[in-house]
């Protein structure tokens, strides 16, 4: 093994830089030198076992092996324990061993089609993403024309994963046949619910497949420039884009001679100023254009009239870093996952009070139990998890009766949740959700552009009814008002955040009215 | 703490007006380029902005008070945000921010007196499958404890 340079790979995604993956490097590198061992770091992305990082791996030749979690003070020990030669029984009888990181059940359990390559490539080694299927997709769609390009994707029967769950393919139909000189494709980065996190790994840890979706996304309807609308909460990705793309640029992916094709793409990202609402495609338009994120009137839908006025395709992170797979591997491919209407997988994210947190891929239909307990290994704090918020603040909490809800766009609404962006918070039994319908009373309230009337004084009104309601005063008449704005707000409001914020709060009183001191 | 600019400072907002005004959109990239050189947005630019974008003065007054990202004032020498969104607080954030305001002495939206650390709310960081989390200027921290805390508050003090 002398001669031959090990591979070890320790997180660059924020999450593990925030358990100190930096400084888990640097002790690697510096015990490798002072040893005179000569070792290749490779900052790969993570792969979502977030519980665990940093989660480092080494190179054998059966495959990568995990060690986790490892902070630095950990890195001598595990030096002395041979952890470069990690087939050692020496190694493998480390504490931090964990075995072959692909045999891990949390990673042997998935289905990772859009996640396919995060966590096992450095996210910005062009060489990497390409060695790993990337720009297969797109290679595709150079072969073909617009309408085919927009045919594959109706029939992989995606839908939008930014939470209303428009299918993809009909939006793209709309701005390929909307007549214009100019049209543009905006990514919708500014992932704002609590309890998500799969775009910012998408963009920290596999920055290329986005960049190729949208590239895929411009050729099919003739857009030529692009625009990434990322919330300015998350500084690595704005940095691991930038990179990406200019990258990109240098080597022809992007530009006005799309790989030897004669055709142009432009990308470029802008800022979001931590603005919710921005979130809403209409709101995050008028961002863009250099305004108030005032949410528009619809129609004119986005796809006739969108940015600068021009038809707009307006797509989540994860609906277009899923474009390049299915350009790949053919609509039906994707469309073999899933259930229903609800086709391909989902990247869910476990977070709030559970012991095993991070990114689980998987085809539409497992059920939150699963998702809870097999996966999540119950609550971190070891109570019992009473409620569960699917969907981001404006999702409905669901009590443990509801845990086998299976996982799918339309059992969650007949059940009056939705699965948005895919987002799952845990809370265990000291949650007190009338607390929680306050609070989401208030952050409508912090967040509402002020346009519509429902949501800009309805969420004021409703932080003061749930004040009352607390205190005891009139409490079955205040419930009632409760309910009676909570219908005024879902009925009347513009768009999703005042519409949506009685999510929250009727299911917290529906399924929690002991906490509101009702039966 | 006094709103006035150094000359250097007015000239740095000058070149950054300049390199943002052909951009389409430009106001919010401007806005940023600004903040980031200068740490806050101030009001005294507004007239010059406005000029630029060909907006009015109440134009670029409503857009840089809609968003929570910009500032009218300087800030501290840090700024801590505190997540405040559903995730954290399933994993105790509520401790954690009342902690924190009384360690510091000020509520969100304050600088502490000695001019070091400038508390705001956050809602969502992205770091939900670590909660609680706290970011410091543009360093993220998961599953911050009071031990955790205090040792960031304290090297932002010294830093």
């Amino acid at each position: 093994m002398s001669n031959v340079v090990i591979k070890v790979y320790v997180p660059r995604d924020s999450t593990a830089l925030s358990l100190g993956a930096d400084r888990t490097a640097h002790a690697i590198v510096a015990e490798a030198q002072k040893r005179g061992l000569e070792i290749a770091l490779v900052r790969n992305g993570s792969r979502g076992l977030f519980w665990l990082e940093p989660l480092v791996e080494v190179a054998t030749p059966l495959g990568r092996v995990a060690y986790a979690p490892v902070q630095a003070q950990d890195v001598p020990d595990l030096f002395e324990t041979d952890f470069l030669n990690a087939l050692s029984d020496k190694a493998k009888a480390h504490p931090l061993y964990l075995g072959l990181t692909e045999e891990l059940t949390w990673l042997k359990r998935q289905q990772r089609l859009t996640f396919a390559r995060v966590g096992i490539t450095d996210p910005v080694s062009l060489d990497d993403y390409i060695a790993h299927d990337g720009y297969k997709g797109l290679k595709h769609a150079l072969s073909l024309n617009g309408a085919d390009i927009v045919k594959i994707v109706s029939d992989s029967g995606l839908r939008g994963r930014g939470g209303a769950a428009f299918p993809t393919g009909i939006k793209w139909n709309t701005v390929l046949n909307a007549p214009a000189t100019q049209k543009y494709v905006v990514c919708n980065a500014d992932e704002g619910d609590s309890g998500t996190y799969s775009d910012r790994m998408i963009m920290e840890d596999d920055p290329f497949v986005l960049i190729e979706g949208m590239t895929i996304a411009g050729i099919a309807v003739g857009a030529t420039q692009g625009y990434i609308y990322l919330r300015s909460e998350y500084p690595h990705a704005l940095k691991v884009l930038n990179e990406a793309i200019a990258k990109a640029y240098q080597v022809g992916y992007l530009g006005d001679n799309i790989a030897g094709s004669g055709q142009s793409f432009h990308l470029e990202v802008r800022r979001a100023a931590g603005a919710y609402v921005c979130g809403e495609e209409t709101s995050l338009l008028e961002s863009l254009e250099g305004k108030r994120g005032l949410v528009r009137f619809k129609p004119p839908l986005p796809a006739i009239e969108g940015l600068f006025g021009k038809p707009t395709i307006v797509n989540n992170v994860i609906s277009l870093a899923t474009i390049p797979i299915i350009l790949d591997k053919g609509a039906q491919y994707y469309a073999d996952y899933g259930m229903g209407r609800s086709r391909g997988t989902l990247p869910i994210q476990l977070a709030g009070n559970l012991k095993q947190t991070g990114l689980i891929e998987l085809a539409f239909g497992v059920t939150l139990r699963e998702l809870l307990y097999d996966f999540g290994a119950g609550s971190a704090t070891g109570k019992p998890i009473r409620a569960v918020q699917v969907g981001g603040p404006l999702g409905a909490y669901l009590p443990e009766s509801q845990f086998d809800t299976p996982l799918d766009y339309e059992a969650f609404s007949q059940i009056w949740a939705v699965l948005g962006h895919g987002g799952i918070v845990a809370f265990d039994e000291t949650v007190n959700m009338a607390k929680m319908a306050r609070y989401a009373f208030e952050f409508c309230a912090i967040e509402s552009c002020g346009k519509c009337t429902p949501c800009r004084i309805g969420s004021t009104r409703g932080v003061e009814l749930m004040d009352k309601i607390t205190a005891g005063q009139e409490r079955t008449q205040h419930i009632q008002v409760l309910r009676d704005l909570s219908d005024t707000m879902l009925n009347g409001s513009l768009c999703a955040l005042g519409g949506m914020t009685p999510y929250p709060v009727l299911s917290a009183i529906n399924h929690f009215p002991e906490d509101f001191g009702v039966s | 703490m006094l709103n006035t600019l150094t000359s250097s400072q007015l000239d740095e907002i000058q070149v950054q007006i300049e390199a943002h005004k052909n951009l389409p959109g430009a106001l919010m990239p401007m806005l940023h380029a600004i903040q980031d050189s200068v740490g806050y947005v101030p009001e005294a630019v507004y007239p010059q902005i406005a000029k630029a974008l060909a907006l009015s003065v109440a134009e670029v007054h409503g857009v840089v008070t809609f968003y929570h990202h910009f500032r009218t004032h300087p800030v501290g020498k840090h700024v801590l945000q505190i997540c405040r969104a559903e995730s954290c607080q399933a994993m105790g954030s509520e401790q954690l921010e009342s902690s924190v305001k009384s360690a510091l002495g000020i509520d969100y939206h304050e600088t502490t007196k000695d001019g070091s650390i400038t508390l705001e709310p956050v809602y969502c960081l992205g770091n939900c499958a670590c909660s609680p989390a706290v970011m410091l200027d543009e360093e993220l921290y998961g599953r911050v404890d009071s031990q955790k805390i205090a040792q960031i508050i304290s090297q932002a003090r010294i830093a």
